[in-house]
């Protein structure tokens, strides 16, 4: 429900820019052969999650909870898939221990997560998780990186790539409050 | 005292098949699915049954990963039947699975829940469906059209059948006694459970 209410409310907000980078993102990824899209929605995943919606080639995969998304992932790429978890930042608390399947069994994973209790943010119940969203990863073996800026996001993404479906590992792209925007309260 | 009954709504008779010899009868040839199980009993099983094939990825940790890490290897490969075994209480944790199972509809997924009503690892506490709670009335709410229930051995050959020839995605609801999985010294290396898979299935 958390999500539902954000989402109507950063939609609302969604200007040009943030079309600007979405959807160079979603070719990216596509581009790089991700078909498998997990999510459990966020407004900073809305036209990642529609277009994969519209894509014939695309799985598209909505989620009861983030954790699926990391076992998902893993099954995809048992089976010679790619697959990317979208999610908001609440969630990466959803996932911890699946993680440790990511980690044990060294499985590439790349997530995308949309921040909340970050730059901004006027929610006080967002900031527990929001802050502790990039400590969890690392303690879980998940390297973060980090975009503020819509120009940050395609050589971050692009990069992350690399480092996960050519080295094997678990990178987070964390997308900010600056870059997203902040909800309005 | 805190006692927990079992549900008024509970109406399944009680479970009278031998797990050891009920889960090779319906699998019958496991070389011919990709299959990932969970952990405990299930993952035990299955790599006793199959000399720890490398068809199988047998879960040793990751509670409730076994639905999805099926479905993403189910997408990935449509043209091999996939088997998702586990237990009651692994499919509990993450019992919407079943739901994001049914929303993808995948034609080449059976999912099998060895269903003792129990936590055998851990000192044999019982389970929420060994109180009443039915997976199989839960997979048929969250959209799986085909659900089939073995409480005994007639039961056994619909099972068989919609294994291998039904049009997935499939929940089977294999009703078991308590008592021990078939067991046989596994691998507990998590990595190597990957590579071996990989390895035998994409070269």
């Amino acid at each position: 429900m958390r999500h539902d209410s954000d989402a109507k409310a950063r939609t609302k907000m969604a200007g040009p820019d943030s079309a600007n980078w979405q959807d160079p993102l979603y070719d990216l990824l596509r581009a790089n052969n991700i078909t498998q899209f997990a999510y459990v929605p966020d407004a900073g995943h809305k036209v990642l999650i529609d277009r994969s919606l519209a894509d014939p080639d695309a799985h598209s995969i909505p989620l009861t909870t983030e954790e699926e998304g990391v076992a998902l992932c893993a099954g995809a790429d048992l089976g010679g898939q790619r697959g990317v978890l979208l999610m908001q930042s609440s969630g990466v608390g959803n996932c911890i221990n699946l993680l440790s399947l990511t980690a044990g069994c060294r499985f590439p994973l790349l997530t995308l997560v949309s921040m909340r209790g970050d730059f901004g943010e006027g929610n006080a119940w967002q900031f527990a998780m929001g802050q502790a969203t990039e400590p969890v990863l690392k303690a879980m073996g998940v390297v973060v990186l980090r975009c503020d800026a819509p120009s940050d996001v395609i050589p971050t993404v692009t990069s992350a790539i690399t480092m996960v479906f050519q080295a094997g590992q678990a990178v987070a792209v964390l997308l900010g409050q600056r870059l997203i925007g902040a909800k309005k309260f | 005292m805190a006692q927990l009954n079992k549900l008024r709504t509970s109406n399944l008779p009680d479970a009278v098949l031998d797990r050891r010899q009920a889960v090779p009868a319906l699998i019958e040839r496991p070389s011919d699915f990709l299959i990932v199980t969970g952990l405990a009993g299930s993952a035990q099983e299955i790599s006793a049954m199959t000399d720890s094939a490398p068809g199988v990825f047998a879960l040793g940790g990751a509670m409730g990963a076994a639905l999805s890490m099926a479905l993403g290897l189910a997408l990935a490969q449509p043209k091999r039947r996939v088997l998702a075994v586990t237990g009651d209480g692994e499919l509990l944790m993450n019992v919407g699975t079943l739901a994001t199972i049914a929303l993808q509809n995948p034609p080449n997924l059976t999912v099998i829940c060895v269903d003792n009503g129990h936590y055998g690892e851990t000192g044999n506490q019982d389970s929420h469906t060994g109180l009443g709670v039915r997976l199989d009335t839960i997979a048929s709410g969250a959209g799986f059209a085909v659900v089939h229930t073995i409480n005994t051995e007639a039961d056994l050959e619909e099972g068989r059948r919609l294994v291998r020839e039904g049009n997935g995605p499939i929940f089977i609801l294999l009703r078991v006694k308590e008592g021990p999985p078939l067991r046989k010294g596994r691998n507990l290396v998590p990595h190597l459970e990957r590579d071996k898979f990989r390895a035998a299935l994409l070269g």
